[in-house]
């Protein structure tokens, strides 16, 4: 795979073409939306519960192992106030052990059927509550919408603009055609005319050409060649000192996983998935079985998430292929012992003679992740942010504290170090963060 | 005062009109630069196609080609695992207690894994019954990746060997064994001194009937085993403690090498570090010069047959009784001498043998128990060899008779290492099924019928009783790497059960354990137990390895009965000697060649001959005079030698000859565990097999030696790397100065005149540099104590492992290209008469006759002292390197150690130039990924070993010992984690934390009250060539020998 650089890339461009006209069309499209779940919510007032109320109590109660249209850990819960009885599933949802104790026959079978895993107890709700729940869960599935955000919808209005601007060009290019047409026409007949009555043009005086005084001129010749051989000069070291600098890498991984959405809208700490960046010198990327830590509940994303680029059907597409590396089979809610590791590839890449640690910068040192890998919780799609060269390791050496507060161990150093430089607070070169066999051996 | 013993490290030095030396203390190439032979023929270069500037023109073409190629960085791909095991965290190392037993080493170790592979052996600290790592052990590492493994179950047909499966293995060799008829199963182990495989072979046994168990050590301890068990009624080993005798005795028990299993170092060590004005004193009887004998007080020369007359002598001077002796007067004073010591001590003294004859083990028991040596522990004698020699006899003979149907080979490989190989392949044919438990398609393997495949011990289960009541648990580090399956779960499934070996572990220490749980026990890897209830074990257990044979010579009577130990006595006064006498011997760093396909233990240099990739016959001056045999260096340095052709019965080899000084006159050595040809790679095929001479499996020989043509190219680091010609580097003195004169008359500082003053060199006062402030921090020293360092070795391993130290190979080594960043040195002196040599040097005047008289002055090398002294970086303060480097690429550190920036190098070598104690090594070659170097580094299962914590260098880059940087840095990181503190003895390097006899003590001395700072303090302390004014953070404690007499 080639590296990929964009800053100057045609897609680039396009790209913030099309994101220029989506801003362009986000008010009407956010129009439509706040449009639906308003009609939704009074459809549902008429169950007789308060859809709003009901939404919040499940989301923080029953969200961990139920959906309303698809299994989970417990069954699908649309239509359940059509299978159950109301009074049954107050005390159900209050109790249901007692009621599998008592044999209860639905109690005893529903049991049975999810591998006899009891759910939780709810004594604190009342049955208004349940009420409201209910009346959020019956709430059926919103249609799809007609998806206008996707990629492929985008196309028109884009290529719809596109044209008329083609064909202003085309129309002005016909213009200075036939104007230089003209020029031509009007001077071959003037000529054609001082011909016929002979009339002496004048001859054009011989001037020298600005070259040959320019080689003529030796000091001139002088300071160029100085100025291009420096220019040059400029070019290529800087060419030479980019060689091995793979800032802005951004290849496509197998997987495409949205640290915008993990870290920055649903604010997951980086270091819950990246545990090891604690204890170790590697961040280390997570093993799938973290990934399903969440994902076992989390099969699709929310209709919020998708954005222009990309849909909802985009991600939930993302997230099977996590089920299928891991082996997770969503209909048994089970592993099927199936796996096939996923083979990422490696953004942050450095050179076998540089030693790095990541829990002395992350546990010791306290600093921010983003201080190195940039605005991750920002980034669709992950890349390099520092350019990862010794300078920039050097720089910040010399610029960062070193945090000794509350560590013993840097108690007795710091003292006598910050009495010998003179200075409160040490940086981390100052403790001897520069010297060559720390990162190298 | 000072010793002025003159230190030479070669016989070639002594050699005065030998111009050789001083060439190579002039040189600093030691290879001539054949510059003469590119640009000397004109003719040639004229008519070369090639021009100068059309070679700069492919340079420069090929230079921009590489770097526009080098543009795009490769794709890296990064794949973690599906479901991340609990304990591994990427990147931070687990450790894991095991055993390894594999026959000849046994010892309790830690793992280290990173990522779920092993990549180093550690000591286990809780261990105590037997020592630490050995070089050997440190190395089996490597073993675990080799190439030439075995992937699976073979059965070698007519048509060659081919794959089968396990199922079908196991059905075809079941029905086999069934069978047999009235003839016999034979199981031929190893040692494996386990419990659970001993209950497990009773099982066997009971299951086919006609099984006899029959234990093979490949090196023999049968009479030592046989002797003990006259007296004690029970078949084990003598377990010593040295750190408890004040007088030790040896008769050539080289018990710091691997005499009946070795593991003594550490004792020995603790009793050689003076304390309060007092050390042990070791008396040493030997033929060949080994180790043991290296580092004792006094060595005395002594043949085979000399060494059973002054054990007989030396039983009745100290018991008092019998009758004059046999010896000669000088070997007999020194007899007495050392009876003399032995009756002072009393119950402090110990005596030792290696003598390889019941008599002579029946008389050290004596001896020991006579005297109620305190070092002699009756209770817990050692259980790690069980061999039977005679028993391996009967079965040869057996299997030639046609009596044995089916033989079971495990551990073992008798077609390499019995002398009467041609016998036992013949008898091999006469076997209806035989199937060999082997790692590898070796000698024995390939002969029989079926290869049962067995795992490394590092992905084995196990368990070992080292010593009685010592127990030791081994368990595997990694899933194991091929389809393989251990001896015992073998075993386990022709028996037709269905528990796994581990399960069947767990079943037998229930009666083991007593109080301790199985997970604490499998975590600390031992289990020390004073007493075992007999009646909670199974008889199996405390019943001896092997069936007893009886054969015609033994008698049935195998209760303790008190033996004539006169008899024995005078029997051994009687031994003749019949020409010369052949000392078989294991060399440190091969054993007994299980392991030969190990690269670093073949690249590992001997400590006494400094000779890598070879096992040779050591000879006396005097007698390759006589013979004509002759050692010579070659323009370059290297060592060459002449072959001699031994003979011994009827059996014969061709070895090359190092004339060894410290060789007794009429004795000749060789190493057993070379020469092995199957199963190991082309570059691993080196040396003799001197099995073929082990008659009898007995290591004394009688032979005849005859030169033979040619010339053998050793690979020898002797003369490499010469001082140039600065001496003295080893200080050393007796107790005796030591206790009772002031430090500087025998452990002087230099010093050099300033405006008619003296100042010591270590003066501010004098000194060229500014001196840093280094009182801030870390600040960290390595103590090395040349009375504790045994030179066994263990360093150089731990460092390679550590340090990813490439081997280069036999004719690299040849070159002086050695890349080991921690030697050995080894120094010979003269025999010490420090008033006669002060006269003598005295009187010395003029440059000619200092040549001639300091010649004289040395007395012949006949039996020289020995002392041997570790060098790596010395990380000086005042370092020359550092300012020698054009590119910056070498600096300082403010924890005092000397930096090597691998990629800032350009490889000029001007550091190794200007480094005065040449530890810095280049990179000639790329070694890892270069099929060149065929060792372990240009393949993917050997690169497994690669420490991830440390570069990989490439060609054309210096490097040299960082004192384990990455280890210090680890440590200072895991306190700043945990916000603490460092604590005394957590700082550690490879070679201090393998150290097991304590010799080297690394640490900060910035921290007051540690142990390395005490050791700065120390009246022993000195630096290497202080003179020189470098300053270095690696210091010696000199070398103390005991000669006070009783």
């Amino acid at each position: 795979m080639k590296q990929v650089k964009y800053r100057n890339s045609a897609s680039k461009i396009l790209l913030l073409g099309t994101v220029f006209l989506f801003s362009l069309l986000n008010p009407v499209l956010a129009q439509e939306e706040t449009a639906t779940p308003e009609a939704v919510a009074t459809e549902a007032a008429a169950a007789g519960g308060d859809v709003t109320k009901g939404e919040a109590l499940f989301k923080s109660l029953c969200a961990a192992c139920h959906k309303r249209y698809k299994k989970m850990t417990g069954p699908a819960l649309f239509g359940v106030t059509e299978r159950r009885d109301t009074e049954w599933l107050y005390s159900w949802i209050k109790n249901s052990s007692a009621m599998i104790a008592s044999g209860d026959a639905d109690a005893i079978a529903i049991y049975e059927e999810y591998n006899k895993t009891a759910m939780n107890s709810f004594p604190q709700l009342t049955n208004t509550d349940i009420d409201n729940i209910l009346a959020y869960v019956m709430v059926p599935k919103a249609a799809p919408k007609t998806p206008v955000g996707t990629a492929s919808t985008a196309v028109s209005p884009d290529s719809g603009s596109g044209v008329s601007t083609n064909l202003i060009l085309l129309a002005l290019g016909l213009i200075f055609l036939m104007l230089v047409g003209v020029l031509f026409l009007v001077n071959r007949t003037l000529r054609n005319f001082a011909a016929a009555n002979n009339i002496e043009l004048p001859e054009e005086e011989h001037r020298k050409p600005i070259w040959q005084s320019f080689v003529e001129n030796q000091f001139l010749i002088l300071v160029t060649a100085i100025f291009v051989l420096l220019a040059s000069g400029y070019f290529v070291y800087g060419y030479f000192m980019q060689v091995g600098v793979d800032q802005g890498y951004q290849p496509i991984q197998p997987i495409h996983y949205s640290h915008k959405i993990h870290a920055g809208d649903n604010k997951i700490e980086c270091k819950y998935c990246h545990s090891s960046a604690r204890v170790s010198k590697h961040s280390g990327i997570p093993s799938l079985n973290v990934c399903m830590n969440c994902h076992k509940s989390i099969s699709e994303v929310a209709e919020e998430t998708a954005t222009e680029d990309y849909s909802k059907a985009f991600y939930d597409k993302e997230i099977q292929k996590l089920y299928k590396a891991v082996g997770w089979d969503e209909g048994s809610q089970s592993y099927t012992g199936d796996t096939e590791p996923v083979k990422w590839v490696r953004i942050h890449n450095l050179p076998d003679f540089a030693y790095f640690n990541h829990s002395q910068h992350v546990s010791v040192a306290g600093v921010e992740c983003q201080k190195c890998h940039g605005p991750v919780e920002e980034m669709e799609v992950m890349y390099q942010h520092a350019p990862l060269t010794m300078g920039w390791c050097i720089n910040c050496h010399r610029e960062t504290n070193v945090k000794v507060e509350g560590n013993e161990y840097y108690a007795k150093i710091h003292e006598e170090l910050s009495k010998k430089y003179g200075v409160d607070k040490l940086t981390a070169a100052q403790m001897g963060g520069l010297e060559c066999g720390k990162c190298h051996y | 005062m000072s010793s002025n013993k003159k230190y030479w490290k070669s016989v070639e030095e002594l050699n005065e009109n030998s111009s050789i030396v001083e060439t190579l203390q002039q040189n600093e190439f030691v290879q001539e630069i054949p510059t003469d032979e590119f640009l000397g023929d004109k003719a040639s270069l004229e008519n070369s196609s090639t021009s100068r500037r059309d070679f700069l023109k492919y340079v420069g073409f090929s230079t921009a080609a590489a770097s526009l190629a080098a543009c795009e960085g490769p794709v890296v791909k990064s794949i973690p695992y599906v479901v991340q095991p609990e304990r591994i965290v990427p990147g931070v190392a687990n450790y894991y207690a095991t055993t390894i037993a594999d026959g000849f080493d046994f010892a309790s170790i830690l793992i280290k894994t990173r990522e779920g592979r092993p990549i180093k052996v550690e000591n286990n600290n809780l261990a105590t019954s037997n020592g630490g790592a050995n070089a050997r052990v440190q190395a089996s590492v490597l073993s675990l990746y080799d190439t030439t493994r075995l992937t699976g179950p073979k059965k070698n047909g007519e048509n060659g060997s081919e794959d089968i499966s396990w199922k079908a293995l196991d059905k075809e060799v079941k029905a086999k064994l069934g069978n047999l008829g009235n003839k016999n199963i034979v199981v031929l182990t190893q040692t494996y001194a386990s419990p659970s495989t001993s209950r497990l072979i009773s099982e066997f046994k009971a299951k086919y009937r006609n099984v006899k168990h029959i234990v093979y050590d490949t090196i023999s301890s049968s009479e030592a085993l046989d002797a003990y068990q006259m007296i004690y009624g029970e078949r084990a080993l003598a377990d010593y403690d040295f750190s408890k005798a004040s007088t030790i005795v040896s008769v050539d028990a080289d018990f710091l090498g691997d005499w009946q299993g070795g593991g003594y170092d550490s004792g020995y060590a603790k009793g050689r570090v003076p304390k309060n004005g007092k050390m042990s004193k070791h008396i040493h009887f030997e033929a060949n010069m080994s180790l043991t004998g290296a580092n004792a007080d006094k060595r005395v020369k002594a043949t085979p047959s000399q060494q059973k007359q002054i054990l007989a002598s030396l039983y009745n001077y100290v018991t008092g009784s019998g009758s004059k002796s046999s010896l000669d007067s000088t070997l007999d004073a020194e007899v007495v001498k050392a009876a003399k010591q032995i009756r002072k001590a009393g119950n402090n003294a110990v005596v030792v043998s290696g003598i390889q004859h019941i008599d002579a083990q029946l008389l050290v028991l004596a001896i020991n128990k006579a005297i109620r040596s305190k070092a002699f522990n009756e209770k817990t004698p050692r259980k790690i060899r069980q061999g039977n020699a005679k028993a391996v006899a009967q079965l040869v003979s057996d299997m030639n008779a046609g009596r044995v149907g089916g033989l079971l080979i495990a551990g073992v490989n008798p077609v390499y290492s019995l002398a009467n190989a041609s016998a036992f392949k013949e008898g091999l044919n006469k076997v209806a099924v035989s199937i060999a438990c082997s790692l590898h398609k070796d000698e024995t393997a390939s002969l029989c019928n079926y290869i049962a495949t067995t795992p490394h011990y590092l992905e084995s289960w196990g368990d070992v009783e080292l010593k009685k009541g010592s127990f030791s648990l081994m368990q595997p580090t990694i899933r194991p790497l091929f389809d393989t399956r251990q001896f015992q779960d073998t075993l386990l499934k022709w028996i037709g059960s269905t528990v796994s070996y581990s399960d069947y572990i767990r079943s037998t220490w229930t009666g083991i354990l007593g109080g301790t749980s199985w997970n604490q026990a499998l975590h600390d890897g031992v289990l020390v137990k004073p007493s075992i209830p007999k009646k909670v074990l199974e008889t199996a257990i405390d019943a001896p390895e092997g069936d007893i044979v009886i054969t015609e010579e033994v008698e049935e009577n195998t209760t303790p009965v008190a033996p004539n130990y006169s008899a024995a006595a005078r029997r051994l006064s009687n031994a003749k000697s019949t020409g010369l006498e052949l000392t078989l011997y294991t060399k440190t760093a091969m054993g007994d060649g299980k392991q030969a396909n190990n690269p670093w233990l073949q690249e590992m240099p001997d400590p006494i001959t400094r000779a890598s990739w070879d096992n040779y016959l050591t000879v006396s001056r005097t007698d390759a005079e006589k013979l004509g045999l002759i050692n010579e260096n070659v323009a370059n340095g290297a060592l060459n030698g002449s072959y001699a052709k031994v003979n011994v019965d009827g059996a014969h080899v061709i070895a090359p000859v190092i004339i060894q000084p410290g060789q007794a006159i009429g004795s000749v050595g060789l190493a057993l565990g070379y020469g092995k040809k199957e199963g190991l790679k082309a570059e691993m095929q080196v040396g003799v097999n001197a099995y073929a001479l082990y008659k009898n499996q007995n290591t004394i020989q009688s032979v005849t030696i005859a030169k033979a043509e040619g010339t053998h190219e050793f690979a020898c680091v002797q003369l490499h790397n010469t001082l140039m010609g600065r001496g003295d580097i080893i200080k050393e003195t007796t107790l005796e100065i030591f206790n009772t004169r002031d430090k500087h008359e025998w452990n002087a500082i230099p010093e050099v005149s300033k405006n008619h003053i003296e100042y010591e060199v270590t003066s501010p006062e004098v000194d060229l540099w500014d001196e840093f402030d280094r009182s801030v921090g870390h600040h960290f020293n390595l103590s090395i104590d040349l009375n504790a360092c045994t030179g066994c070795g263990a360093c150089v391993i731990a460092c390679h492992a550590e340090n990813n130290v490439p081997v280069v190979g036999k004719s690299e080594i040849r070159r002086s290209r050695d890349m080991h960043w921690l030697r050995i040195d080894r120094y010979y002196s003269s025999e010490d008469n420090f008033v006669g040599d002060n006269n003598k040097k005295d009187a010395i005047s003029g440059l000619g006759s200092s040549l001639s008289e300091f010649g004289e002055m040395e007395s012949p090398s006949d039996n020289p002292e020995v002392a041997f002294q570790p060098v790596m970086c010395q990380h000086c303060n005042h370092a020359p390197c550092e300012t020698v480097c054009p590119v910056a690429a070498t600096s300082h550190g403010r924890q005092g150690q000397n930096h090597m920036a691998y990629n800032r190098c350009v490889g000029t070598r001007y550091c190794a130039n200007n480094c005065p104690y040449k530890v810095r090594r280049f990179n000639w070659f790329l070694y890892n990924n270069n099929d060149e170097f065929d060792y372990y580094m240009n393949n993917d299962l050997g690169r497994m070993v690669i420490n991830p914590d440390v570069t990989v260098r490439s060609r054309g880059v210096m490097e040299k010992c960082s004192m384990c940087m990455q280890m210090t840095q680890k440590t200072i990181l895991d306190a700043k984690r945990d916000g603490r503190t460092v604590k005394d003895g957590e700082f550690q390097t490879a070679c201090s934390a393998a150290c097991s006899s304590g010799a080297m003590i690394f640490g900060d001395i910035n921290d007051k009250k540690s142990k390395v700072a005490e050791l700065t303090e120390d009246k022993r302390m000195y630096h290497l060539l202080e003179h020189v004014g470098t300053k270095p953070n690696v210091m010696y404690q000199a070398k103390i020998r005991n000669t006070t007499e009783a």
